[in-house]
């Protein structure tokens, strides 16, 4: 009937993963818990014999440039990521979708690890990450080992991380001079404040070409994942309207959109979608010739 | 190893043991008694649990308990100091942004920790910071107001200035000034207790099993499981009700519990109930009772319902109620028609989401009889249900209000109050039973789904020849108010207009969806929407100014309603009319001819803006033959002040600031100097329901003659013992004038209580006598009146719709108190905005797919249209000083104007509630596709 018996406040990380590995009973770890602790109370989840805190690990929190890096800890409140400026120096995208998740009570617990964890195929904070090319290292009692982002994700809700195992630190390139990303959505104004739609882009400019192009959008399958036909299509390309539309040509072929129940229809994402890549490439644009500021 | 916790909070540190599974917000509420904690949600929505941790907002409800150790809390409680309140305290109180107050703790905390960062924050930040801390009052313009205010007093150090607020346009000595809340100290403290922060000793929770399926026959229930549970104290079930087995407000139909055999008519029906020592405990028990039940074919819709071959759900039929309404021969005004146009509109079913979830309480008394703690418009009605299901004589019970986080007509059938007096009765203790926020949403009457046909006929000219409607109304499983509210619905459905040939049919229907009743409105808003819409469509087509056509055909002073009612006075339409006209020219700066024009934005010509118009109106009072009256009393005492008593429900609407100002008025005395008590059958006279914006008028009275009548006593009194004629005896300033002689009144009181005169009147008003639709006469006593200009941004990429301004002229009579009409106003705007824009309940084969207020949103401060205010004040004679309802008329045109304005943005003709942007977009895109366009 308790969601849970035991709560375990681990002060380092090797505690944490100890707990993780030898509770007796079913045990998760917590980090925001902003929907874990709704998943428990709604019956989601069943009751739990074990929560393992996250948020008193200092590993986990940090929020730093390490060499050509910027690091993220996983339990790092996305309301922090939100408003901190070495985020918006090298990660734009992540900036606007860390502002856009939940409300500002839910933004000052809620987790980048969680958010991660969760594996939803649009989850804000996963789609920056992705468009970002985000690696992440992965802790447990063995060893810690980095990965790309992606290999986190087997299907819709479907996390690759196996018991005992947590996300510490996500890693993201420094921006270089010519690069940029950005971060756009679109919203419904009744049901559930999911997105319908989600995009996050990083380019590369050089003069008036995309040198390099990353692209995600959400939900356009079962997990997070790059649009990488289209990537390809717009590499190396002369930056103007027409290549736009090309890009929206090969993304609708690639994406796969889907209908969601009382949300959105798979029309009305294939509509928006343009929209949001219009206005995602040209914010990216025009923010890779503004002067970097470290 | 679970260990204590250690927190501060408030600046006091506490050890405690832990508790597995307890999040926060319970720890703050159950241990630390700090119930300024609302609990509006549980599901991190609403934000009325907000605390502040090491400067941050955070919602308490998902927050473990655990996680707070060794941090620095924050409530509500902690924020008034031994200088005072806090600035942001004093502005909500001195703005008027605290009506029911139940959000109050969590906006202020919000701001708080908003203003622990950002001392000048820009309404944009407000916005940004509020965006997940609801209120369903709607005060948000207000509030914002109150943060910049507060923020400014707290930068420079001066004193916070009064808001720009006028007065009534005749203000008296209190009447028509604006006066503030009562019962604000104690809302913006969190000192303000309402239902579920009251505890009583040996207190048991109790919880309800739900049917879940909405058409069966029960066939088996089976408790042992759940009487197993330790710490389970009782379980009833149908068989177990000592006194009559069903509830209603006017039919009996709804059953307490289903018994074995009986039919299960929604998903909500309760099968058994439970009282154990624990909430967790009596959920848990709740679950294990074992049901089986022999399903039966769904009927999810009226139109279905009224098929020959729908399974009847009640021994009466489907059918309702078959409402009709006659002026003229409609089928000779559509004769002389130039144009007739016609059209088939739906609106869903809404909830209510007013933030306080049900909770009742049941106190049994040593000398048997049963006290009720209860949130409820309809305290008396309570009683007699209560009473009935006990099988006691109704003086029995006891009924004893609470303070309510607000109602909105969501609050006048039974809820818990007949379960939780059940558990009392055959436990001997204090019953507590709290729904929380999916069983508010499962199990409440709803708005009344709709389906409206609209066929109208008008002369080139627009002068209306003809309007006919045929309405279905969706009541769900039992009658609730259904009945009155599709009458109103269908008398109203020709719109605020002289029509001299109107013909319609409403069929009210019962079927195996949620209950539908009462909803600020009262069935108003989906007719307004249909007509208002048509006229917007026949104007037009005619080629005429949408405003002129109105004016051409509102209703005035010696007009005939549909009802064949003639309007003798107080008949503001005309003005409302004019002034947001003169309003939308003033602040558009557009030309007259470019009003209505879509206007695509310079700088981003896929964003198109535009207007739109509708009116509206809503009788006062219940109306149609029903007699409408209300008791109160006046008292003096011997300090001067005084008190007045009526049963009449406050929700947040502010109607406990009208009673006390007209006290005030009466004795010429300073508002605080008067005491208010409602919603006590006990110490109470009977106010009658609030519903049907009729309490400032009709409890206004009744506490207004009451006055006088005291006043009369005391003068007689006064007169007597001085030997000086009665007509030379004032009351000034709290003082009686007798003779140039001054004796306060509390002097007064005591030599009347000396010589053995209890200086007390008690008045049952009466109101003017109405006749019942069909007789023709005055069906409502009076009428207010409204017109409303939307200015909305349609997306054109998106379909997503942006409303920007909303300016709402409304005639109310007289306003009483312009600061709490305000709010009245905003909230209005607020819940109609909602109903439009982002309010979907969504009920699918009789199953509720919005059962979290996850699912079902309703506006947020990021939502907020500009909200531009007009008082007209045409008075009512017999209204207290003029005064006539406002609690409804102002959401009745929103859904309209909204929907009007995205017509002429863009031409897409809403015909159904809410705005769905998918279908905006895919008009637009077939705009493209198949040229020429309109």
């Amino acid at each position: 009937m308790r969601l849970w018996q035991e709560y375990y406040r681990p002060a380092t990380l090797t505690e944490a993963l100890q707990a993780l590995a030898y509770a007796p009973g079913l045990v998760l770890p917590i980090a925001g818990g902003t929907d874990l602790m709704l998943d428990l109370e709604q019956g989601r989840h069943p009751p739990v014999h074990a929560l393992v805190d996250l948020t008193f690990l200092p590993e986990l929190k940090r929020l730093e440039v390490q060499g050509d890096e910027l690091l993220i800890g996983a339990a790092v409140p996305l309301s922090q990521i939100a408003t901190s400026p070495l985020v918006a120096e090298h990660a734009q995208a992540l900036t606007e979708a860390c502002a856009l998740i939940g409300g500002p009570q839910v933004r000052n617990v809620a987790t980048l690890g969680g958010n991660v964890a969760h594996a939803l195929p649009a989850a804000d904070g996963t789609i920056a990450l992705t468009a970002l090319g985000a690696q992440v290292t992965v802790a447990d009692l063995e060893c810690a080992r980095r990965v790309p982002l992606e290999s986190l994700f087997l299907g819709p809700g479907k996390s690759a991380l196996r018991p005992g195992q947590l996300i510490t630190t996500f890693h993201l390139p420094l921006r270089r001079r010519g690069q940029a990303s950005a971060f756009r959505r679109v919203m419904r104004l009744q049901g559930i404040a999911l997105p319908i739609l989600n995009l996050a882009i990083w380019l590369a400019r050089e003069g008036e070409r995309i040198a390099d192009l990353r692209l995600a959008v959400g939900p356009s399958g079962p997990t997070p994942r790059r649009m990488t036909a289209t990537e390809a299509i717009v590499r190396g390309q002369t930056m103007d309207d027409s290549l736009i539309e090309q890009a929206l040509h090969t993304l609708l072929e690639e994406a796969h959109f889907r209908t969601s129940p009382h949300r959105a229809s798979a029309e009305y994402r294939r509509q928006v979608v343009g929209a949001l890549l219009r206005e995602g490439m040209q914010a990216a644009w025009d923010r890779a010739c503004e002067p970097q500021r470290h | 190893m679970t260990s204590p916790i250690t927190l501060t909070v408030n600046g006091k540190e506490y050890t405690l043991e832990a508790i597995p599974g307890e999040t926060l917000a319970t720890l703050l509420r159950e241990r630390l008694n700090l119930t300024g904690v609302k609990i509006g949600c549980g599901e991190a929505e609403c934000g009325a649990c907000t605390v502040v941790i090491d400067g941050q907002a955070v919602v308490s409800c998902i927050y473990p308990a655990e996680r707070a150790h060794g941090k620095h809390i924050t409530t509500i409680e902690g924020l008034q100091s031994e200088a005072g309140l806090h600035p942001l305290q004093e502005a909500f109180i001195k703005y008027g942004a605290v009506q029911c107050g139940f959000c109050i703790p969590g906006q202020i905390m919000t701001a708080y920790a908003l203003l622990q960062h950002n001392p000048d924050p820009s309404p944009a930040d407000i916005r940004f910071a509020l965006k997940d801390t609801l209120c369903r009052c709607g005060g948000y313009p207000t509030i914002e107001r109150a943060i910049l205010a507060a923020a400014r007093a707290l930068r420079t150090g001066e004193p916070l200035p009064d808001p720009e607020i006028p007065e009534s346009a005749e203000p008296r000595q209190v009447v028509g000034r604006n006066i503030i809340r009562p019962d604000a100290v104690e809302k913006v403290t969190g000192r303000a207790l309402y239902t579920d922060d009251l505890k009583f000793p040996g207190m048991l929770h109790a919880a309800v099993r739900r049917a879940g399926v909405p058409h069966a026959i029960l066939r088996v229930l089976d408790v042992e499981p759940a009487r197993a549970l330790p710490g389970v104290v009782a379980v009833l079930t149908a068989a177990d009700i000592p006194g009559e087995k069903n509830h209603g407000l006017v039919i009996h139909d709804w059953p307490i519990m289903i018994g074995i055999g009986e039919r299960i008519r929604y998903v909500g029906d309760a099968l058994a109930i439970v009282a154990a020592e624990s909430r967790e405990i009596a959920l848990e028990a709740a679950r294990r009772i074992r049901v089986e039940v022999e399903e039966r074919p769904v009927i999810s819709d009226p139109v279905q319902a009224r098929r020959p071959d729908a399974e009847a759900l009640h021994p009466g039929g489907n059918l309702l109620k078959h409402i009709q309404v006659r002026k003229g021969k409609v089928a000779q005004g559509f004769a002389e028609a130039d144009v007739i146009l016609e059209h088939t509109f739906h609106t869903p079913m809404m909830d209510h989401a007013f933030l306080e979830p049900e909770c009742s309480i049941a106190v049994p008394l040593p000398d048997g009889r049963m006290e009720i703690y209860v949130g409820s418009q309809i305290p008396y009605a309570d009683r007699a249900q209560v009473a009935a299901a006990l099988g006691w004589p109704e003086e029995r019970v006891r009924i004893v209000g609470q303070l309510m986080g607000g109602g909105f007509g969501g609050k006048e059938d039974i809820a818990g109050q007949i379960h939780a007096a059940l558990l009392a009765n055959a436990t001997g203790r204090p019953v507590k039973l709290l729904f929380d926020r999916r069983e508010s949403l499962l199990v409440h009457p709803k708005r009344h789904a709709t389906q409206i046909r609209v066929k109208i006929g008008a002369k080139r000219d627009g002068r209306l020849t003809a309007v006919e409607t045929e309405l279905f109304g969706d009541t769900g499983a039992y009658a609730s108010l259904g009945e009155k509210v599709m009458t109103r619905a269908t008398t109203h459905s020709a719109g605020p207009y002289e029509v001299p040939h109107v013909s319609a049919d409403c069929y009210a229907m019962y079927t195996n969806n949620p209950p539908a009743g009462a909803y600020r409105g009262f069935g108003v808003l989906q007719s307004a929407f249909a007509i208002e819409s048509m006229m917007d469509w026949l104007a037009e087509t005619l080629g005429l100014d949408p405003i002129e056509l109105r004016r051409r055909n509102a209703l005035r002073v010696g007009s005939v309603t549909n009802t064949g009612q003639v309007l003798r006075e107080s008949v503001g339409l005309l003005e409302c009319i004019e002034r947001v006209e003169q309003e939308m020219l003033r602040l558009s700066g557009l030309e007259r001819e470019r009003l209505f024009a879509p206007r695509p934005l310079p700088e981003a010509p896929h964003r198109v803006r535009a207007w739109g118009f509708a009116a509206g109106y809503k009788n006062t009072g219940l109306g149609g033959g029903a007699p409408d009256k209300a008791g109160a009393e006046v008292q003096l005492y011997a300090d001067g002040s005084l008190m007045v008593r009526t049963s009449s429900a406050e929700l947040g609407q502010g109607l406990v600031t009208v009673l006390r100002m007209i006290v005030a008025e009466e004795f010429s005395v300073p508002p605080e100097r008067v005491r208010v008590l409602v919603m006590d059958t006990d110490l109470t006279p009977d106010g009658g329901p609030t519903t049907a914006s009729r309490q400032t008028y009709v409890t206004g009275n009744a506490a207004r003659l009451a006055a006088q009548s005291l006043r009369q006593a005391v003068t007689s009194f006064l007169a007597e013992k001085y030997d000086c004629p009665p007509e030379r005896i004032r009351y000034v300033e709290g003082l009686a004038q007798v003779d140039g002689q001054r004796i306060s009144l509390g002097e007064a009181a005591a030599a009347m209580q000396a010589s053995g005169v209890e200086p007390l009147a008690r008045y049952e008003y009466r109101a003017p006598e109405t006749r019942p639709l069909g007789q023709g006469g005055d069906m409502h006593f009076a009428f207010s009146f409204a017109a409303q200009a939307a200015e909305v941004e349609v997306d054109t990429r998106t379909g997503m719709v942006r409303v920007l301004r909303v300016i709402s002229a409304n005639d109310v009579g007289r306003a009483i108190n312009p600061l709490g009409l305000r709010g009245q106003v905003e909230g209005g705007i607020t819940m109609g905005l909602g109903n439009t824009l982002t309010e979907h309940f969504i009920v699918e084969n009789g199953r509720v797919i919005t059962d979290r207020l996850a699912r079902y949103r309703i506006p947020s401060i990021v939502h907020m249209p500009e909200v531009i205010p007009i008082i007209v004040e045409h008075p009512t004679a017999e209204g207290p000083y003029g005064a006539k309802g406002v609690g409804e008329i102002v959401s009745i045109p929103t859904p309209a104007a909204i929907a009007n304005a995205i017509y002429h943005a863009i031409g897409f003709r809403m015909d159904s509630l809410p705005v769905d942007q998918e279908a905006i977009l895919a008009f637009l895109k077939r705009q493209k596709e198949c040229l020429p366009s309109r």
